[in-house]
């Protein structure tokens, strides 16, 4: 384990006050501990790798949208000042986002505003699958989590381009170059 | 230590230049000055950091959007072009959109910024790690997507004060991720600012490698905090929220990893939908005259705008003095840097009569900025669905903005 080998030099370097230096080149910043990537990184990709235990259904959402987000987004998704959650008119999550796993990062790191980054993980799978069902997306005993999550089939999924791979290149121009 | 100590003997001083002010200012006020401050600041202190003159007032106006406003948390500010000399912009100047949310007051002390994900060592600096680095400076503008010509810009801070030019300096990310290792197969990087709400974006590795710095340095001083204190990315040419503000993290990746400011905002939104806009077009515009400003009489001026370009340096600008019947070469200034705003210059002799001014610029692949009906064409619709917003198309708008001159001398938006 990579954890182990790091334990070897800082055994050795012990009686220096010095922390763990990595930088080959510098010898600067230090390597954090499992424990501190962990709890640093919410960012979720579309694969879902990243999402932690915990699940939720759309049954346990509804109590704690209307305890938490109903005050901006109205009680059904689509009424407040905050932008509409529910529907198909205008983008909403539902019509538009092209992954689920979008809306799990973004509640869980932005959501409620004023209190960003205080939901639990099964709080946050219940939210998303509320949502989910409010927009036709799943049934509302369909429980989210790490494995069920990826899975949802987006309606926006294929409105969008094909994934783009590393494409730009410098010096490149615009995808859409306009010349009169 | 001592700061609490200097900080409260500062308020004590400060306390009592405040009421000596007030008493000064009940005592005087039949006899004002003209100027920005009713009362100057006493001699003695200004020597500590100095400020400009009472007679320059030239400021950042706001514009709150209405999600944002609706709950208090918007700050949006624009840069006030029309004042604007030479190519860069003060720090104190610079326009701001935080996304609604407020900018953190964050401890240099305090903060880290952490490399992991797909490389081989992962890795936490702090801020005196950090400057401890081979360090660049640089000249970029930095422009909001969003900033394009309307009708509803009567001035050329409220239709293009949305792009500003600073020197930044920093340590280039190629160099910190050269030290983390990338490991094969790793394409993108997602970075996240410290914000209440962490904000992400995804930038394709090959940017990365080419020139985007992590910087700690803004125009001579530490990053502003609305701009980022105490670090930032800056990623030239892009949109400019790409170059994440209050930056804590660096998350190596294989695939961007479509965060809110990837799917719902900042999408290219027509029927070619697609997750990345990168580079904005190649844009110039009049600073003077513009919108809103008067020409005192008929005469000699010199026109003046600013030219810039994500496709890298500003190599021609041509300005129509006519409404657009005939163009002349601009004079570039110079320094036209790659990825930085490029001042341009016209001797122009009004003749008293009404007219049109435009500008329009060629960049170094040979871009060249359309004009607005074009530019609409290229979205399938006209410069009035286009203009009032009611066509597709988000934000990138780089089309020729043109001010009209009335006989009284007086400057307007001539958009139509
Ligand atoms: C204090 C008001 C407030 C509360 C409470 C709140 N939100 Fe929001 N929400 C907003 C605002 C404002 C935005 C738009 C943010 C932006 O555009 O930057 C937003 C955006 C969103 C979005 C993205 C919508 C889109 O398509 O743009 C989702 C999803 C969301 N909120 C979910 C929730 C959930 C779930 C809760 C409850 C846990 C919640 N919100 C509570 C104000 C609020």
């Amino acid at each position: 384990m990579r954890f182990l080998n790091l334990l070897a030099p800082v055994l050795t370097l012990a009686s220096c006050v010095v922390v763990l230096a990595q930088s080959p080149t510098y010898g600067l910043g230090r390597t954090p501990s499992e424990q501190e990537i962990l709890a640093w990184d919410i960012a979720v990709g579309p694969e879902g790798k990243e999402l932690p235990a915990g699940s939720g259904t759309a049954k346990e959402g509804e109590a704690l949208y209307a305890r938490k987000c109903a005050a901006c987004h109205g009680p059904t998704g689509t009424e407040g000042k905050a932008p509409r959650l529910v529907g198909r008119q205008t983008r909403t999550v539902g019509s538009y986002w092209p992954f689920a796993t979008s809306i799990w990062d973004y509640i869980n790191r932005a959501m409620p505003i004023y209190q960003e980054g205080s939901l639990s993980a099964d709080e946050v799978y219940a939210l998303t699958a509320f949502l989910l069902f409010k927009n036709a997306i799943i049934q509302e005993s369909d429980a989210m989590d790490a494995e069920s999550l990826p899975k949802i089939q987006m309606p926006n999924r294929n409105g969008y381009q094909p994934p783009p791979v590393s494409e730009w290149k410098p010096g490149m121009p615009r995808p859409f170059e306009i010349l009169p | 230590m001592d700061t609490k100590k200097q900080n409260r003997r500062r308020f004590l001083k400060e306390g009592a230049a405040l009421a000596g002010m007030a008493v000064g200012a009940i005592g005087s006020a039949s006899a004002q000055t003209p100027g920005a401050e009713a009362s100057p600041v006493p001699y003695r202190d200004r020597r500590a950091y100095g400020r400009r003159s009472r007679f320059v007032n030239s400021v950042r106006t706001n514009d709150d959007d209405a999600t944002h406003a609706a709950f208090g948390r918007s700050f949006n500010v624009y840069t006030p072009l029309q004042d604007s000399i030479g190519i860069i912009t003060p720090s104190s100047l610079h326009w701001v959109s935080a996304h609604g949310y407020e900018p953190p007051d964050i401890d240099p002390q305090e903060h880290r910024l952490m490399i992991h994900g797909m490389v081989d060592r992962p890795l936490i600096f702090t801020l005196e790690e950090l400057k401890r680095l081979p360090f660049v400076s640089r000249i970029y503008y930095l422009e909001c997507q969003a900033n394009r010509p309307e009708y509803k810009g009567e001035t050329v801070q409220q239709s293009h004060g949305k792009t500003a030019c600073s020197e930044w300096t920093g340590v280039p990310l190629s160099l910190l991720l050269q030290e983390a290792g990338v490991q094969s197969g790793a394409g993108w990087i997602v970075s996240e600012g410290d914000e209440a709400g962490k904000m992400t974006k995804s930038i394709p590795m090959a940017k990365v490698m080419e020139d985007v710095l992590v910087a700690y340095g803004q125009n001579g001083e530490p990053v502003r905090p609305e701009n980022g204190y105490p670090l930032r990315l800056v990623v030239p040419g892009f949109e400019a929220i790409y170059s994440m503000k209050w930056l804590r993290r660096i998350k190596v990746v294989d695939r961007p990893y479509l965060g809110y400011k990837e799917i719902s905002r900042y999408t290219r939104d027509d029927s070619r939908s697609s997750w990345f806009q990168f580079e904005m077009g190649p844009k110039s515009v009049i600073t003077f005259p513009s919108g809103g400003q008067r020409l005192p009489s008929r005469g000699y001026y010199q026109i003046t705008g600013l030219a810039w370009s994500g496709g890298g340096a500003i190599r021609r600008v041509e300005v129509s003095t006519d409404g657009g019947r005939t163009w002349k070469d601009a004079e570039l200034q110079g320094p036209a840097l790659r990825l930085a705003h490029t001042r341009f210059n016209m001797a122009w002799k009004w003749n008293g009569e009404q007219t049109v001014l435009l500008s329009r610029c060629t960049d170094e692949l040979g871009q060249v900025q359309p004009s607005l009906a074009e530019f609409a064409r290229f979205w399938g619709a006209t410069s009035e669905q286009f203009l009032s917003r009611s066509a597709r198309g988000a934000g990138h708008s780089n089309s020729i903005q043109p001010w009209g001159v009335n006989r009284d001398g007086s400057v307007y938006n001539a958009i139509s």
